[in-house]
């Protein structure tokens, strides 16, 4: 016979336990259908979207801050708290005039010059933003609702700029708050989103809790990733931080949590198993690995090494390593971009697709006149993705000739040491392992990895004339194939001058229990339209 | 006496002052950026640039110190670089999961440790003392994960009798409080009781050799009496000592079980605030760690004037 809980109890009763009559509630169990416990991919350590762009704070924000614009699952920008938009024939001046009746949560009324303080922030800090920010003339309310962009140059990704998915999202706060220095974090945590952030139960590092707004207004339009009507079922919803995959596995397992963002692949096959867990791919767009390496430093500043390491590489390897033997959560992806999505590209990427080849790279590399330099490789143990993808690079260099410097650590020290333009044996580094999220990666918005502009360039400092290139043709295009040919051509220029080397291209699971419903794949965790029964 | 625990007080102060150094200049040198983890992978080198600035972080060590030592010495921890919440605060937040996991610990501990220390001792050479010392030996060495792991599966998810994680404050009722605890209690607990119990077999031992033991034999006491009212109160000094000793132990084995049962205390913020390097939080945890365990070392050598009288401060 199986004891269970209550029984244990009653027999504890009876022996004395329970006679001080305080024996509370069971408190494990999933409770109310209207509260979502909800186990997010890390820890909320701080909540300002602009100053700190983890995804992390960007997925809790979107319940909290609204955006004048979203896009949905073809990535194109609707209107979210715009109701109207009207852009002057030259291109130079647009006009925006927000739906009536929004409010944040403090009951104030949105207004126009919120827009303006919040859009200053944001271009202060988003690479779009920024390009926004050298083209403007003019950003300023006009009336209450209704606030005008002058620019110098037209900008036809103007209202995905505003809308797209990546970090830092451009989300709308009251003025007083919006003016914050963008360096600096905010202090209030303000929106007019349709959850309000319960600041007093904050526990950075255990809990966030957000409740219902219930004067958010939604649009009228069915939800659809960033766009349409946000509706909530849930009056609560609690971000329980668990930093241990095997104990987030276990409550998901007893009902204790509902939804788990981000189980590891090791344990998929176990939640499985369990009659009441949904497993499915967590985001359609996925995620492209990717090694860095320091283009202003020997070996890595002569091309012919790069492309020597780049014709090396097996990406099959790097992808069973990553997310293991299940073939569905990876693919072979000889692009910087999202593979399935409009404007992918593979032009230029014959050595991946052709790797490994390692006794042409050994030959590449004999003639590139290397001569044995050390090649300090930074891996960060504390992360399961970039430990498996160092561990094969580390191998990959050693068969193929390189002199590889090891150094094991942290993801902190990483973040702090590939800042630094010294030579790798002075604190320095050659190369470090890091991934793009597939939703950056499917336009220029949010791909800071691609960017070949040296110094001004992502930490490598890469330069490519043919990608910058690119880069200014993407961004001026109007039309779908002179998008594509953009795409096409930094494709192949930062494939020949191996502007960085992809791993290859991975997805990643969530799991949840089976008495939710309504949770569709994307690019973040969308709480709008997720029931409980 | 309390002139003795006023002088020990204010030494205190001396150590604290020591810590607060040795733990700035620590992490001063040591590597890692809070900027770069701030400002997110996709930041540029500008933006981790500008983050540092405005956190201060560019300044020479000297100032830094300063100005951090002189809010230390007005009572305030600083501001946590990441949550922008006063250290006091954070650590207020996480002190009731830590005390009640401790303190649920330390009870259990010495409840099954010191009987089962006694019993061994008193049936030296059985089967019950060698079964008594190889679950010691279990207990010192399995990791406490490991235990944690082990408990979860069977008594969470296989018999529903606990939960697999988190922690209910007592305010919500002492029975949610308990359930959440227990098995937290017992993984953290394994090697303590395991401690306890060998210190308390050996040094019964060494007591129940004693002249006046057999005299006690001799006059016909009973043997619980010999045991409990002679013999282990003069072997309660190496015992409390222990136990004192151990709280050490229970600090640093916190941190793992509470990432284990995903308790909120001051172990995971520990973690946390290291992860991240966010310096305020680790100077402040540190500080308050090492004031603990200063505070609990005065208070093992009140507790020996009680069980020794002939100790006199």
């Amino acid at each position: 016979m199986k004891l269970n809980r209550r029984d244990l109890l009653k027999g504890a009763a009876g022996l004395g336990v329970a006679a001080t009559g305080v024996i509370g509630a069971p408190a494990f169990s999933q409770g109310s259908t209207k509260v979502l416990k909800f186990v997010p991919q890390a820890n909320l350590a701080n909540f300002d979207p602009i100053w700190g762009t983890q995804y992390v704070v960007r997925n809790a924000s979107q319940l909290v801050w609204d955006t004048l614009y979203g896009i949905d699952n073809t990535l194109q920008p609707k209107r979210q708290m715009v109701e109207s938009e009207e852009m002057s024939a030259d291109g130079l001046t647009w006009t925006f005039k927000l739906r009536p009746g929004l409010k944040f949560h403090d009951g104030s009324p949105v207004r126009a010059v919120d827009c303006v303080a919040s859009i200053t922030r944001w271009s202060a800090r988003d690479p779009m933003g920024l390009m926004l920010k050298a083209i403007q003339k003019e950003l300023v309310a006009v009336d209450d609702t209704t606030f005008k962009w002058v620019l110098s140059k037209p900008y036809p990704k103007m209202l995905f700029a505003l809308g797209k998915v990546g970090t830092p999202i451009c989300f709308i706060m009251p003025e007083r708050i919006a003016k914050t220095d963008p360096f600096k974090q905010i202090e209030e945590y303000i929106g007019s989103g349709p959850m309000r952030f319960a600041r007093n139960e904050w526990k950075p590092g255990a809990l966030a809790v957000f409740e219902r707004f219930a004067d958010y207004k939604p649009r009228s339009e069915p939800s659809n990733w960033m766009s349409g009507g946000k509706i909530i079922h849930f009056d609560r919803i609690e971000w329980i931080i668990m930093p241990d995959p095997a104990t987030a596995s276990a409550a998901l397992q007893s009902g204790e949590i509902d939804w788990w963002e981000s189980p590891l692949p090791d344990l998929i096959p176990l939640l499985r198993r369990n009659r009441n867990i949904e497993v499915d791919i967590a985001d359609p767009l996925g995620n492209i690995g990717a090694f860095r390496l320091n283009h202003l430093h020997p070996p890595f500043d002569n091309v012919k090494v790069r492309q020597a390491v780049q014709m090396a590489i097996s990406q099959e390897d790097y992808m069973r390593a990553v997310v293991g033997s299940d073939t569905k959560l990876w693919k072979k992806s000889a692009s910087f971009f999202t593979p399935d999505t409009p404007l992918y590209s593979e032009n230029g990427g014959d050595a991946l697709k052709k790797g490994p080849q390692m006794e042409a790279a050994k030959k590449l590399l004999a003639e590139s006149g290397y001569k044995g330099q050390p090649v300090t490789c930074l891996v960060a143990q504390d992360n399961s993705i970039t430990k498996a993808q160092g561990e094969i690079t580390a191998d990959v260099l050693k068969r193929l000739g390189m002199t590889v410097d090891f150094v094991a650590t942290d993801w902190g020290t990483v973040g702090q040491r590939r800042a630094s333009k010294n030579e790798p044996g002075k604190g320095g580094w050659g190369m470090f392992h890091t991934w793009h999220a597939g939703a950056d990666c499917a336009t220029l918005a949010g791909n800071v990895g691609v960017r070949a502009n040296g110094d001004k360039a992502w930490f490598g400092w890469p330069t490519s004339a043919g990608v910058e290139k690119g880069v200014d043709q993407w961004f001026d295009a109007s039309t779908l194939d002179a998008e594509k040919k953009a795409f096409a051509d930094i494709n192949k220029a930062g494939m020949d001058d191996v502007v960085y080397i992809p791993t290859g291209f991975f997805y990643s699971y969530q799991a949840w229990r089976k008495n939710l419903s309504g949770i569709t794949s994307g690019p973040l965790p969308w709480f709008t339209g997720v029931k409980k029964a | 006496m309390f002139s003795y625990i006023f002088g020990r007080v204010l030494a205190t102060i001396p150590v604290m002052l020591v810590v607060a150094f040795f733990v700035f200049s620590l992490l001063y040198i040591a590597p890692g950026d809070p900027a770069a983890v701030i400002a997110g992978d996709q930041a540029s080198p500008a933006d981790v640039e500008k983050i540092r600035a405005s956190l201060g972080l560019d300044r020479p060590f000297l100032v830094r110190f300063s100005e951090w030592f002189f809010k230390l010495l007005q009572g305030d921890l600083g501001t946590s670089m990441f949550t922008g919440m006063p250290v006091i605060e954070l650590i207020g937040q996480r002190v009731e999961p830590t005390l009640s996991l401790m303190l649920l610990t330390v009870i259990l501990a010495v409840t099954i440790a010191v009987p089962i220390g006694v019993l061994a001792a008193w049936k030296t050479g059985t089967w019950i003392d060698r079964g008594i010392m190889a679950i010691s030996v279990i207990g010192f060495s399995v990791p406490v994960f490991v235990v944690g792991y082990l408990l979860s599966f069977f008594f969470s998810l296989e018999l529903d009798w606990f939960p697999v994680q988190g922690y209910v404050s007592y305010k919500k009722g002492f029975g949610v409080w308990f359930e959440h605890l227990v098995l937290p209690a017992i993984a953290l607990g394994f090697v303590y009781i395991a401690l306890i119990a060998r210190i308390t077999r050996a040094t019964m031992l060494e007591v129940l050799s004693q002249d006046y033991i057999r005299t006690a034999k001799a006059k016909g006491m009973g043997q619980m009496g010999i045991l409990f009212l002679h013999a282990l109160k003069n072997a309660a000094v190496p015992v409390v000592t222990v136990i004192g000793i151990g709280i050490a132990l229970l600090i640093g084995g916190a941190v793992v079980t509470e990432s284990v049962f995903a308790i909120p205390g001051l172990g995971r913020l520990t973690i946390d605030a290291i992860v991240r390097r966010d310096y305020p939080l680790i100077q402040g945890l540190v500080v308050v760690f090492s004031f603990v365990y200063v505070l609990v070392n005065l208070c093992v050598d009140v507790i020996y004037t009680i069980v020794d009288p002939r100790i006199r401060y």
